[in-house]
């Protein structure tokens, strides 16, 4: 027999135990050297999602569908797949923005809401309930369980609330919450010694689990394989295993997994201490697989402790929620028993500590200090100092939670397991999904939808699961269920317009989630965000966008004084703790002491960004304005700036593109331009060249035609002389004006070309007969040197004989030793043939030889004195090369003669046109 | 940190194979009376595919950085 006052003693040395580690953590914390800034204390906290639920509900569930304990494990074990995303993003926001609660965070993602935090607040309130009276009932039924040691039984109907243990252990819970989490304000709302505690809770609640599980396995039976062919052996046991398959039906299976998936980022403790107690988001990465693999740890036993169970008492004379207790009683292991017993009381104020922490932060922040600093006549702006009233807020709302809890317990909480009770808790939070999930990825999500969207999911919860809950119990008439409400059978709270074939839970989920992401989505799209809206959104969906914090003051213009931030500041958390947050910050922002502190937007922020730890972001901004005299700085206009900012931002980067592009043609008309220029100078140029060039010819037909008409008596001789300079003159005249007709003609490229397959061989030695006459009149020797066999080329004929006329004819020109030789070489190439005329005339002076091939450039000292020929030649020789895709190039130097070359290319099969 | 990294996405592939394996019809196949060392299949499998589940999320997070 254990005496109750011993099982007393032990709780409150345990209790004891629990202080005594808060008081190091939060001693170590203020020391700087922080026990709790590691992944595996973090996953250790985090597994504050395991309760009552799972240290006693999970064998209960199991006993009554198999592995149907499993999806509320396995959820959050695939869930933990997505914090990579999810969960860091909340905590990067919360951070960022000072976020102490989900209400907080709701209301902060729509605009700054009031009305949305304090909406969020009552769900979470009302939706919490339920699992706080689950706790409650756990620890009283492991309590009455205790007492009747070593006999095994079923504890009996719940007594009037005053001899009703219960009552008074949620009033120990309420008094020891308090003194853990209510001891002073912190701005961050971060409490390291209670997060020490939660994670040593873990830990006990762990092995004593894993004790149990071990004893009944290879205590009481021969390992699992013993336990399960054991179990076989019973019929009623066998079907449990076979056909409870995946707790007999997928459906519930499916929506307890989605439940468990959006419980473990959405109940207000996970969110307390997954994001707002998180050290450092680094430590997420390992809480990824360590916690799943904590929540595989504790789930190992639960079958065999549930089918020992089941074997071990006979049918109905032990409740199956206190396996885990009455296993070692039964079996006369007093110490397995009592750490039993003390694991699942740390499962039980595990989560009722964090969990009414985090509601009473929520409470206070997001409900009452609105209304209250809303209500002029309390004068509350004014008040010196609001950091004990805050306190008391906090206070009064963890006795009042708990109040609730035990309400519901004494109410509702016998009529169901405790899985049904945590269930109904679960569904309530999931109402947080579309406001929260929807809030971080779509930038579209309005207040309006949120609202609509939480208050009609909500409402659904409220009537076909917490109602019915009421009604089981008989506080409600059954007739409720039964016929609906005031006999309308389309609306019973659990066949919801007829729909049958789903258990209360995915039938409240189903339409729970219809109306919630129905008016979300479609109140959203309902008309444009607000500016608020609008600005909120995009600070938190592209939060790993924006700089961190600071990012909300952009637009606040205003001024404060420095002592007035500080008192405000002093105000809500205490002036000691506002000077030392306030010589922090003069630390941070690397400035000697507080008295040379400025009071600007960072400062401004930083002080709103610590109240609202205190008081809820919305509420704070409100304090801070009333001490900042601030422009007013409405935010449609802030909205207009950051529109108007965007729009600039994106005309300007048009304006920057058209600029560029209008760079880019004008350095082409510059060019063009400085080309037309050029063009127009060469025919200014050209024109006075023509002009002069076309002029010494006429000038001296007209001046011999004068003498001839003058002088009619003229000697016959003098006579036929001057006609025939008059005929030579006009002849040059011609072939001048043929010549620029000509050259205009290509370079216009108006020319008619007419390709055909050209022998080289034959132009060279036709034009080299044209011209022999002239050079042997003048004694010049003239070299062939052709290859008998060449490859035909593509091109004009009578073109490539000009040039080797005018090459030719050059090259005579130039050539007035008595030994003069010219010589004409071919050489065919890879990919050309090369063409060379070469002399042994007089040379091209390396500056003539760079502008010979220009119109009218004319080597002018040659021994004559006077250029030959029109100064053309070369130029439109050069422009025929060009056009058939060749080359024409001089070598010379002055004395030694001069080679002119120029190739053709051949074509690609020029084996094929081989001559013969 | 943040980011489509190659670790994020791997941990969303896992995230579906898991929805996957812990769903219907999957679950379906390890229904029925076979058992695995006297243990009935489906809580077998389920348990394995959980550590399944568990290891790749360690390699995923653990292993180097792409």
């Amino acid at each position: 027999m254990l005496s109750g006052a011993l099982i007393v003693v032990l709780s409150f040395a345990y209790v004891g135990m629990l202080f005594a580690i808060a008081y190091y953590g939060d001693k170590r914390a203020d020391a700087g050297r922080s026990i709790i800034a590691n992944p595996y204390i973090y996953t250790l906290s985090l597994a504050v999602y395991c309760t009552s639920w799972t240290f006693y509900g999970s064998v209960g569930r199991a006993a009554t569908s198999g592995i149907g304990f499993l999806p509320i494990y396995l959820g959050p074990t695939l869930m933990a797949a997505l914090w990579w995303y999810v969960l860091l993003k909340m905590i990067r926001i919360s951070k960022a923005h000072r976020i102490t609660s989900i209400a907080d965070f709701i209301g902060s993602r729509y605009g700054k809401s009031h009305v949305l935090d304090g909406l969020v607040t009552i769900i979470a309130v009302l939706g919490i309930v339920p699992y706080i009276a689950l706790q409650l009932k756990a620890i009283s039924a492991s309590f009455s369980t205790m007492l009747r040691y070593p006999n095994a039984v079923a504890p009996t109907a719940s007594l009037p609330f005053l001899q009703d243990n219960t009552f008074y252990i949620a009033m120990l819970l309420a008094a020891f919450t308090i003194l853990f989490g209510t001891r002073h304000l912190d701005a961050t709302e971060r409490h390291e010694g209670l997060v020490a505690v939660i994670a040593f809770e873990s830990v006990v609640k762990l092995v004593a689990f894993l004790a149990v599980g071990a004893f009944v396995t290879w205590g009481m039976f021969d390992g699992f394989d013993d336990v399960f062919t054991k179990a076989a052996a019973v019929p009623e046991l066998n079907a449990l295993l076979v056909q409870g398959g995946a707790a007999g039906n997928y459906t519930t299976w499916a929506s307890l997994t989605v439940l468990s998936m959006l419980a473990i980022i959405l109940l207000p403790r996970q969110f307390q201490v997954s994001v707002v107690e998180n050290v450092n988001e680094r430590h997420l990465n390992k809480a990824i697989w360590l916690f799943p693999l904590y929540l595989f740890a504790i789930n190992i036993f639960v079958l065999p402790i549930a089918l020992g169970g089941l074997m071990y008492f006979p049918a109905g004379s032990v409740d199956a929620d206190t396996f885990v207790l009455t296993l070692p009683m039964a079996e006369q292991k007093t110490w397995l028993a009592l750490l039993a017993f003390v694991g699942g009381l740390s499962a039980a104020t595990g989560m009722v500590i964090v969990e009414t922490i985090a509601l009473s932060t929520m409470v206070c922040n997001d409900l009452v200090m609105p209304i209250l600093l809303r209500w002029k006549f309390l004068r509350l702006t004014e008040s010196p100092d609001l950091s004990g009233l805050l306190l008391g807020i906090r206070r009064s709302a963890i006795v009042v939670v708990l109040v609730l809890g035990y309400g519901y317990f004494y109410l509702a909480g016998e009529a169901y397991a405790l899985v049904s009770i945590g269930l109904i808790s679960f569904t309530a939070v999931a109402q947080f999904a579309p406001a929260m999930l929807g809030g971080l990825f779509w930038k579209g999500g309005t207040r309006l939808g949120a609202l609509c969207g939480l208050s009609a999911g909500f409402l659904v919860w409220l009537y076909s699961l917490l109602l019915p809950s009421f009604a089981k119990s008989g506080w409600l008439p059954i007739t409720f269920l039964t016929e609906g409400i005031m006999g309308f059978d389309l609306l019973k709270p659990q066949q919801l317009f007829g729909l049958t074939g789903l258990d209360d839970i995915s039938h409240c989920l189903f339409w729970s989630m219809i109306a919630n992401v129905g008016c979300y989505v479609g109140f959203s799209l309902w008309r444009q965000p607000t500016a608020a809206e609008h600005s909120q959104a995009n600070l938190f969906v592209d939060v790993f966008r924006h700089v961190a914090p600071g990012s909300g003051s952009r637009f606040w213009r205003g001024s404060a004084t420095v002592a007035d931030l500080q008192t405000l500041l002093g105000r809500f958390i205490g002036p000691e703790r506002a000077n030392e947050s306030f010589a922090a910050y003069a630390r941070s922002q690397g400035i000697p002491g507080i008295e040379q502190v400025s009071a600007n937007a960072v400062l401004v922020h930083y002080v709103e960004s610590q109240i609202a730890g205190a008081i809820g972001s919305a509420s704070a901004r409100d304090m801070v304005a009333s001490v900042v005299v601030e422009e007013p700085l409405a935010l449609d206009e802030v909205m207009a700036i950051i529109d108007e900012a965007s729009q600039a931002l994106a005309y300007s980067r048009q304006l920057e593109q058209k600029s560029r592009e209008l760079e880019a043609a004008t350095n082409e008309l510059r060019g063009a331009n400085q080309r037309l220029q050029e063009l127009d100078r060469l025919k200014d140029d050209f024109i006075s060249t023509v002009t002069h060039e076309l002029r010494t010819p006429l000038t001296s037909i007209r001046a011999f035609s004068e003498i001839l008409s003058d002088n009619p008596q003229l000697e016959p001789e003098q006579r036929s002389k001057f006609l025939g300079i008059i005929t030579r003159e006009s002849e040059r005249l011609t072939r001048l004006i043929n010549q620029v007709l000509d050259l205009a003609k290509l370079e216009s490229g108006a020319a008619d070309w007419h390709p055909s397959e050209v022998d080289m061989r034959e132009v060279l030695e036709d034009a080299a007969a044209a011209l022999s006459q002239i050079y042997k009149e003048r004694s010049i020797t003239l070299d062939l040197q052709i290859p008998q066999q060449l490859p035909l080329v593509m091109a004009d004929r009578d073109r490539i004989t000009q040039v080797a006329l005018n090459l030719l004819s050059n090259a005579a020109n130039f050539c007035d030793k008595p030994d003069s030789r010219v010589s004409i070489a071919l050489f065919e190439e890879a990919a050309a043939l090369r063409i060379e005329i070469a002399d042994n005339g007089i040379g091209i002076s390396p500056a003539d030889q760079a502008v010979i091939f220009e119109k009218f450039r004319q080597v002018s000292d040659t021994p004559a004195g006077k250029p030959r020929g029109s100064g053309l030649g070369l130029a439109i020789s050069r422009e025929i090369i060009h056009h058939f895709g060749g080359r024409l190039w001089v070598e010379s130097a002055l004395g030694r003669g001069s080679k002119f070359s120029f190739t053709l290319p051949l074509p690609h099969n020029s084996a094929n046109h081989l001559v013969a | 940190m943040i980011g489509p990294t190659l670790k994020g996405q791997r941990l969303v592939a896992l995230f579906l194979l898991g929805c996957l394996l812990f769903n219907f019809p999957l679950l379906a196949l390890f229904t029925g009376n076979s058992r695995l060392w006297g243990i009935p299949l489906i809580y077998c499998y389920i348990f394995a595919a959980w550590m399944v589940i568990i290891a790749l999320m360690a390699l995923i997070i653990e292993g180097r950085d792409q």
